[in-house]
């Protein structure tokens, strides 16, 4: 008899049983991709390439080729960097700091999750490495490695110093926990390839899977690493953005020298996490039909998140307007007014459109349950994201202190090149990612079908499974 | 176990153990085989095949070809890396400066003024400090050429004496064509050639024209000179469109003059007041106090006016015409009171209009005090009409030959195109110029001079007042100094100009020395000048027709719908030097525009035009039936109707970097009643093809930011008893009602500077804006030139630049209108540079310490560990921070831009003390610490402290009026802390960081985000009443 709650939507649908999972997510593995795969991943290897041709541009000719001039000193590279950093918070978000909360819901779409954020993380990294005038230096100055010229080393009073380590410690925990949830995953494929015959699939998931054999034991421990985990990431989760909101906070600029820029940049990552998570799931589950997994349910509380971190984010920008005219500092009054009315205000009013108005329609029972709204609004939310770091960023350092170096940024092919690179970096690996990956946590979803949706007449077929 | 103590052996031989056996037992064989027997072991074989395959592996990688070529023998008085300075003289057609020229290992690649001069005082001009690249510049004649063919020397002379022998034979006339000439060897080498060509007549012109002053002073006085003028002297000053500090006869002297005019301290609480009657804004314009917008065909009236009024005063008949301006009466009431302290200049090249001035100075007294008509300058001896009259000459075929004494009138002479068709008629046509230029390509042959660094010659810029240029590098070329040329001409047996030069000095001036001649001129070479004493100014009488005078004005003058006028810029100056990079990238003082010519129009009038600053329009002028097509720039402070033109572009053979930039507009001077003209009614009609100029700077106001500029009128400063307007003061926790200064609080206890501690002082009030400094640094520290685009870009490296700020009639929370600049706005300039903060918000936010603070105050970058993150430039609340964007040497793409990095001659004016920085990292401003370094280094040596004064940076050497000091301020006894009137705040630690200015005019800019600078700017003090300000 199925069983279900009188007060909760079931979390899958579709009487889904436990082998239905296994086959569902599984034979994306091992099938040959749809054709619109195909087409995805040639569309993404074009866009990389295009965006690699830029990259090289750079490198060899120098950042020159960029708009960048001799007052505004980050504009792009820098806005991108924050954008997918903070793209890259959700994912640990949801398998993390949800872990703990015991949200059941997040069981499903914590993979892909996770998967974006590493990947998100990945093309953060572009920027300040690409960035950098001397990149072939650089790469490893920025390091505290012990050196041969005597006292020097790393200027650890540096905020972009602290990037390094937040980055890197970040992007290294979300990676481990990230594989460590897919083990039996993995296992299950061998598993199934082992049935089927495909010997090349068996030993190459077997290895993927480190030889996992499902033992009680090994689940125990499997367990209590993800809970150990789950609690080193949940930090991380709040340290890396406010990390990278220091590269703002510590400094003099009007604009950037802003005390809530830390819980300001958290919220907003979140955001644009949740929002970028949307876009991709949205997209997955009709690809390669998932929608029994990845139901409408997941879809509001995940926009309820974004109402939730949108007004926080509001919110901050209303505080920040408040006190640059309760300060009476001139160059803090000057700053905000000129992002709301200077040259740059149609960048400032996108932001505010996209971030603070736009989520509020999820207030909105029908617009929140809409696939079609959600996507669109998911899209919309990550543009002003991306205008709300190009905000920060270019129109504080275009007119700060001394008039006369006031001017403007205009971006050139190859800025946009590097932007589009990543794009094709990202496409390109979470393609990858879906046909050579499990999308969806098989292990911890059947935890819940169990519960949620047995079918009718077949429980003692699902208990022999399950037992087995 | 029990040893065991049996003995093999191998052989029989081992067993006897015969001497022959042990001297071959370690050997392979007993006996040496056949390969053994070519002397080599088998591991001589692998050494030598080590040796051999390393060998020829590093000979195949290319080993770098350094082309430094030692000295064979060290030449005594060259030390490697020990820097010789020569006094010399900068002379370029008519401008002069006395010069110092640092050389290193033989190469010039510093020019600085020269103190002991007593015209320039020390004092130079962006021009002169520019013209040390001009000198490699790759445009230059390798030798002399017939046609498009090169020459030798001995064919050339002997062509063109053989030539001049034909034509002066035949009774044909010669002609010399020159600039003025300063040099009285010259002239005099010019004498002998007219002793051996009687035909020939010298013809002096210049590109700006002095000849209606010297038309007027030979009417009003009977002597056909430009006086001396001395502003330091002048209490009011009024000028009628004379552009003084920039480009008016004598610039860098009245610079010098002005300044001493314009200091405020607490002992001398006066000074000068400037009123400023013009239609462009120029630079002078720029520092007056009082300025008033005219059209150039009110320039006339306007002088009437002011005569007029002080011709009432004094009881002199009034003459008709005038015209009521904002002003006039207030300036002649002030000129009137301050009689024998005053003088009123015009810039006109109208007769008429100089003698109404003269008169005016007469009434006024100014002769004998602000004006020396005994001791006349010789910057402007052109000859309008003797000019014109050899166009019509050559145009008629009676010139049977010409030679063209380094000048270029083809260029720079309006009836220049007349010359060029002319030129093909012309028997014989010689120039002698450097360069390539569009006079030479078209005379026959070309006998390149030296460039100036390379000659020796004289120069006697007023009367008695003589110096000395000496070669300090050998002649790079084939070139010959030009007199040398003449002088073989003319037949002269010895024909060496620099015995020549030394054997006039002889006769001229070793007279009455005590010593002998040769002490003489080494003390006069050493000195670069030798003055003699200045006649006493004598009393003149005035005995010009200021009627007649004023009938032609009348006459002469119409308004006109658009009127031009045609000026110098700061930065080209007159186009003689348009090919140097380093000019074209300095931003002219007032438009800030680089690498590109323009029209200046007035605001207004852009209004009218449907124009907007945004979008730069192009738009034609046609004057006479000539039409050029220049790109708009508005131009706050231009007098409506009227739009401004420079000079010096429009260049076509100049050189790689100055061709095809811009129009020349010389053409469009014509001679109007007998003298030059610079000043036109035109057509003038905007067009929709737009245009983006170069600028370095786009915004114009300070947007009433007081701690960024801080001015004061004089009357006020005195009322609240030298105290300024503005201090920035910030509460505390602890007693929030009592604010305190921002540099009283900190979080820190602050460092000290145990040693010394450097700072400078920066006096807004004697900074003319005249960009001299900029120059000088982008050639002390090695500053890249970026070219036209990368301006545009935004990415010029200049470490230290000039900010020109104009007022606005907004009020100061109107923060939309202020932005947009006055009608006729006051400008202040401001010198900004790397602040060399204390707690330098640079220097934390540097990842891997690339940028760290010196013991000594400095903020310093080091290149080699910068990875260019531009964090630093980010946070720097000054914007001095210059990123290498790409690699600005040895890169084709910057070849043309920047030919001091990209070709082999021009590398030769590179520093060698300062590093040429790679793509990807930072600069910035050091202070010139490669100075600071040398001048410890010295004292250290010498075992001794080192004095105030030894160190200078390349800016505040370069100032020609004092308005940047530099020094140690842990020294009390310095010039800058005597100043500044420096105190530590914590008198237990006079070394920390922490340091008072008790001037009243001392201010930091930005001092209130706590970043302590150790510059110092000193308010700028308007002279204006309260009541109009």
């Amino acid at each position: 008899m199925q069983v279900t709650s009188s007060v909760r939507d079931p979390l899958v649908t579709g009487g889904k049983t436990v082998k239905d999972v296994s086959h569902d997510i599984s034979r994306h593995v091992e099938n040959k991709p749809p054709r619109s795969w195909w087409l995805a991943l040639a569309v993404s290897l074009v866009v990389f390439a295009y965006g690699l041709y830029c990259v090289c541009t750079v490198l060899w000719h120098g950042i020159g080729v960029w708009g960048l001039n001799k007052t505004v000193g980050w504009a792009w590279d820098i806005t991108n960097f924050v954008w997918w950093v903070g793209i890259g918070h959700a994912g640990t978000l949801i398998s993390a700091i949800l872990l703990l909360f015991r949200q059941k819901w997040r069981m499903s779409i914590n993979r892909a999750a996770e998967a974006m954020t590493i990947f998100a993380v990945i093309c953060a990294a572009t920027f300040p490495l690409i960035h950098m005038g001397r990149l072939w230096l650089g790469f490893y100055w920025a390091l505290p490695l012990p050196n041969a010229f005597g006292s020097l080393w790393a200027n650890f009073n540096s905020p972009l110093l602290w990037d390094v380590f937040a980055i890197s410690t970040y992007f290294t925990v979300s990676l481990v926990f990230w594989y460590i949830g897919l083990i039996p995953d993995f296992a299950t494929i061998r598993d199934r390839a082992v049935v089927q015959g495909n010997q090349i699939r068996a030993a190459v998931y077997n290895a993927l899977s480190f030889g996992w054999q499902g033992g009680a034991k090994t689940w125990m421990r499997y367990e209590a690493v993800a809970l150990i985990l789950a609690g080193l990431s949940t930090p991380l989760v709040l340290s890396v953005h406010t990390i990278v909101s220091m590269d703002f906070a510590t400094s003099v600029i009007p604009g950037w020298h802003t005390t809530i820029f830390p819980p300001y940049f958290v919220a907003g990552a979140i955001f644009s996490g949740f929002a970028m998570v949307l876009t991709l799931l949205l997209i997955t589950r009709v690809v390669f039909k998932l929608e029994d997994y990845i139901t409408i349910y997941h879809i509001e509380l995940m926009n309820i998140i974004i109402i939730v971190t949108g007004s926080i984010v509001g919110i901050a920008y209303i505080t920040e307007l408040f006190i640059s005219w309760y300060s009476g500092v001139e160059y803090e009054g000057y700053a905000f007014y000129n992002r709301v009315q200077g040259p740059y205000a149609w960048a400032y009013w996108s932001m505010m459109t996209c971030n603070v108005i736009s989520p509020q329609l999820f207030w909105i029972k029908k617009i929140r349950m809409s696939i079609v709204a959600t996507f669109v609004l998911s899209i919309i939310v990550n543009i002003g994201m991306w205008f709300e770091r190009f905000v920060i960023i270019v129109t504080s350092l275009h007119r700060d202190y001394i008039p006369s170096s006031w001017t403007m940024f205009h971006p050139t092919m190859y800025d946009i090149g590097e932007y589009v690179f990543t794009f094709g970096l990202f496409f390109t690996a979470f393609l990858l990612f879906a046909k050579f990956f499990p999308v969806i946590n098989m292990a911890e979803v059947k935890s819940i079908v169990r519960s949620d949706s047995e079918k009718v007449g077949h429980s003692s077929h699902v208990e022999e499974e399950v037992h087995a | 176990m029990e040893e065991s103590k049996k003995v093999y052996w191998k052989g029989i031989e081992q067993l006897a153990n015969n001497p022959e056996f042990v001297k071959n037992a370690h050997h392979e064989f007993a006996q040496p085989g056949p390969e053994e027997d070519l002397g080599h072991s088998r591991r001589d074989f692998l050494k030598m095949m080590g040796f051999g395959v390393s060998a020829v592996a590093l000979a195949a990688c290319e080993a770098p070809i350094r082309k430094a070529i030692p000295y064979v023998n060290k030449p005594v008085d060259i030390d490697p890396s020990l820097p010789n300075y020569y006094a010399s003289s900068y002379v370029n057609g008519g401008d002069y400066c006395s010069i110092v020229v640092k050389t290193r290992e033989g190469r010039p690649i510093k020019i600085e003024g020269n103190a002991l001069s007593n015209v320039t005082k020390g004092g130079v001009s962006a021009q002169v400090e520019a013209s040390v690249l001009s000198l490699y510049d790759n445009a230059r004649l390798r030798g002399p050429k017939v046609g498009k063919d090169k020459i030798s020397w001995e064919d050339l002379d002997k062509q063109v004496i053989a030539k001049l022998n034909e034509i002066s034979g035949k009774g044909g006339q010669i002609r010399i064509v020159s600039n003025t000439i300063l040099s009285p060897s010259t002239k005099a080498a010019i004498e002998k050639f007219k002793a051996t060509y009687a035909s020939t007549q010298h013809i002096q012109y210049d590109q700006t024209s002095s000849y209606g002053i010297v038309k007027a002073n030979e009417e009003s006085f009977g002597a056909a000179v430009v006086p001396s003028y001395d502003f330091s002297k002048a209490k009011v000053i009024v000028s009628v469109a004379a552009d003084f500090i920039g480009s008016w006869i004598s610039p860098i002297e009245f610079t010098k003059q002005y300044a001493l005019t314009r200091e405020v301290t607490e002992d001398k609480r006066d000074m000068s007041r400037h009123y400023q009657f013009e239609s462009i804004l120029s630079i002078t314009g720029a520092n007056a106090d009082y300025r008033t917008q005219i059209k150039p065909s009110e320039e006339g009236a306007v002088v009437i006016q002011l005569y007029n009024l002080l011709a009432g005063k004094a009881g002199r008949p009034t003459v008709s015409g005038g015209v009521e301006k904002a002003n006039i009466a207030k300036a002649a009431e002030e000129l009137w009171t301050n009689r024998g302290n005053a003088l009123v200049v015009a810039g006109s090249n109208d007769k008429a209009i100089q003698v109404v001035v003269n008169a005016i100075n007469d009434i006024l007294g100014s002769y004998g005090t602000t004006i020396d008509l005994n001791t006349p300058v010789n910057f402007r001896q052109g000859d309008d009409v003797a000019m014109s009259n050899f166009v019509n000459e050559l145009e008629a075929g009676k010139i049977g030959a010409v030679i063209f004494y380094n000048c270029n009138p083809v260029y720079d002479f309006p009836a220049g195109d007349k010359i060029a068709a002319a030129l093909k008629n012309v028997e014989l046509s010689v120039a002698t110029s450097y360069k390539e230029d569009e006079t030479g390509t078209l005379a026959k042959y070309m006998a390149p001079d030296h460039h100036f660094l390379e000659a020796w010659n004289d120069a006697e810029p007023k009367k008695n007042f003589f110096s000395l240029g000496q070669p300090t590098i050998t002649p790079i070329f084939k070139s010959r100094a030009a007199q040398e040329s003449l002088l073989v001409w003319s037949n002269e047996p010895k024909a060496d100009y620099f015995e020549f030069v030394k054997n006039n000095w002889r006769t001229w001036f070793y007279k009455d020395q005590t010593f002998d001649f040769q002490s003489f001129w080494d003390k006069c070479l050493y000195d670069g000048v030798y003055e003699l004493p200045a006649t006493a100014a004598a009393a003149v009488t005035f005995a010009g027709n200021v009627g007649a005078a004023a009938d032609a004005i009348a006459s002469n003058y119409k308004a006109g719908a658009w009127e031009l006028v045609i000026y110098e810029s700061g930065n080209i100056g007159n186009g003689s030097q348009a090919n140097n990079p380093l000019l074209q990238e300095l931003p002219d003082p007032i438009t800030k525009a680089t690498w590109d010519h323009y029209v200046t129009v007035a605001p207004k009038d852009a209004k009218d035009i449907d124009f907007s600053e945004s979008v730069t329009k192009y738009a034609t002028i046609t004057f006479n039936g000539k039409t050029v097509k220049l790109p708009m720039l508005v131009q706050p402070g231009q007098t409506p109707g009227t739009i401004g033109i420079p000079v010096g572009y429009g260049r076509t053979k100049a050189g790689k970097v100055a061709d095809n930039i811009g129009q020349n507009v010389y053409p469009f001077v014509a001679l109007v009643n007998g003298s030059l003209s610079y000043s036109a009614t035109v057509t003038f009609t905007p067009t929709t093809e737009t245009y983006q100029i170069a600028q370095t700077q786009t915004h114009n106001t300070y947007m009433g930011r007081e701690t960024v500029v801080q001015e004061t009128l004089l009357s006020e400063y005195k009322d609240k008893n030298w105290d300024r307007d503005f201090h920035p003061s910030v509460a505390t926790w602890t007693d929030p009602e009592h604010k305190v200064a921002p540099g009283e609080i900190s979080l820190w206890k602050g460092h000290e500077y145990n040693n010394h501690h450097w700072g400078m002082a920066i006096d807004l009030n004697t900074c003319t804006g005249c960009a001299a400094c900029v120059v000088a640094c982008n050639v002390e520290n090695n500053v890249a030139l970026v070219g036209r685009e990368e301006v545009i870009n935004r990415r010029e490296m200049h470490w230290l630049r000039i900010d020109r700020y104009y007022s606005s009639d907004a009020p100061a929370d109107d923060w939309r209108g202020i932005e947009v600049a006055a009608e006729n706005p006051d400008v202040v300039f401001q010198p900004m540079l790397c602040q060399h903060c204390n707690n330098a918000p640079c220097e934390t936010v540097c990842p891997v310490a690339a940028t760290t603070h010196s013991t000594e105050g400095l903020n310093q970058m080091t290149y080699n560990r910068c990875i260019g993150t531009r964090y630093c430039a980010n946070n720097c609340p000054y914007k001095v921070r210059r990123f290498n964007w790409f690699k600005y040497h040895d890169n084709r793409q910057f070849e043309t831009a920047n030919p001091a990095m990209n070709s082999d001659l021009g590398k030769m004016v590179l520093n060698p003390d300062v590093t040429v920085r790679s793509r990807g990292v930072m600069e910035k401003c050091s202070f010139c610490v490669q100075r600071i370094q040398a001048g410890k280094l010295t004292a250290k040596k010498e075992r001794r402290p080192l004095k105030d004064g030894e160190v200078v940076t390349a800016c505040a050497a370069a100032c020609s009026t004092g308005a940047i000091v530099f020094g140690d301020i842990n020294n009390p006894e310095s010039k800058v802390s005597k100043l500044l009137k420096i105190r530590p705040m914590d008198e237990k630690h006079p070394h920390r960081i922490d340091k008072i200015a008790d001037n009243p005019r001392a201010y930091q800019v930005l001092e209130e985000i706590g970043v302590k600078p150790n510059i110092w700017y000193l308010t700028k003090v308007r002279n204006k009443d309260a009541a109009t300000a």
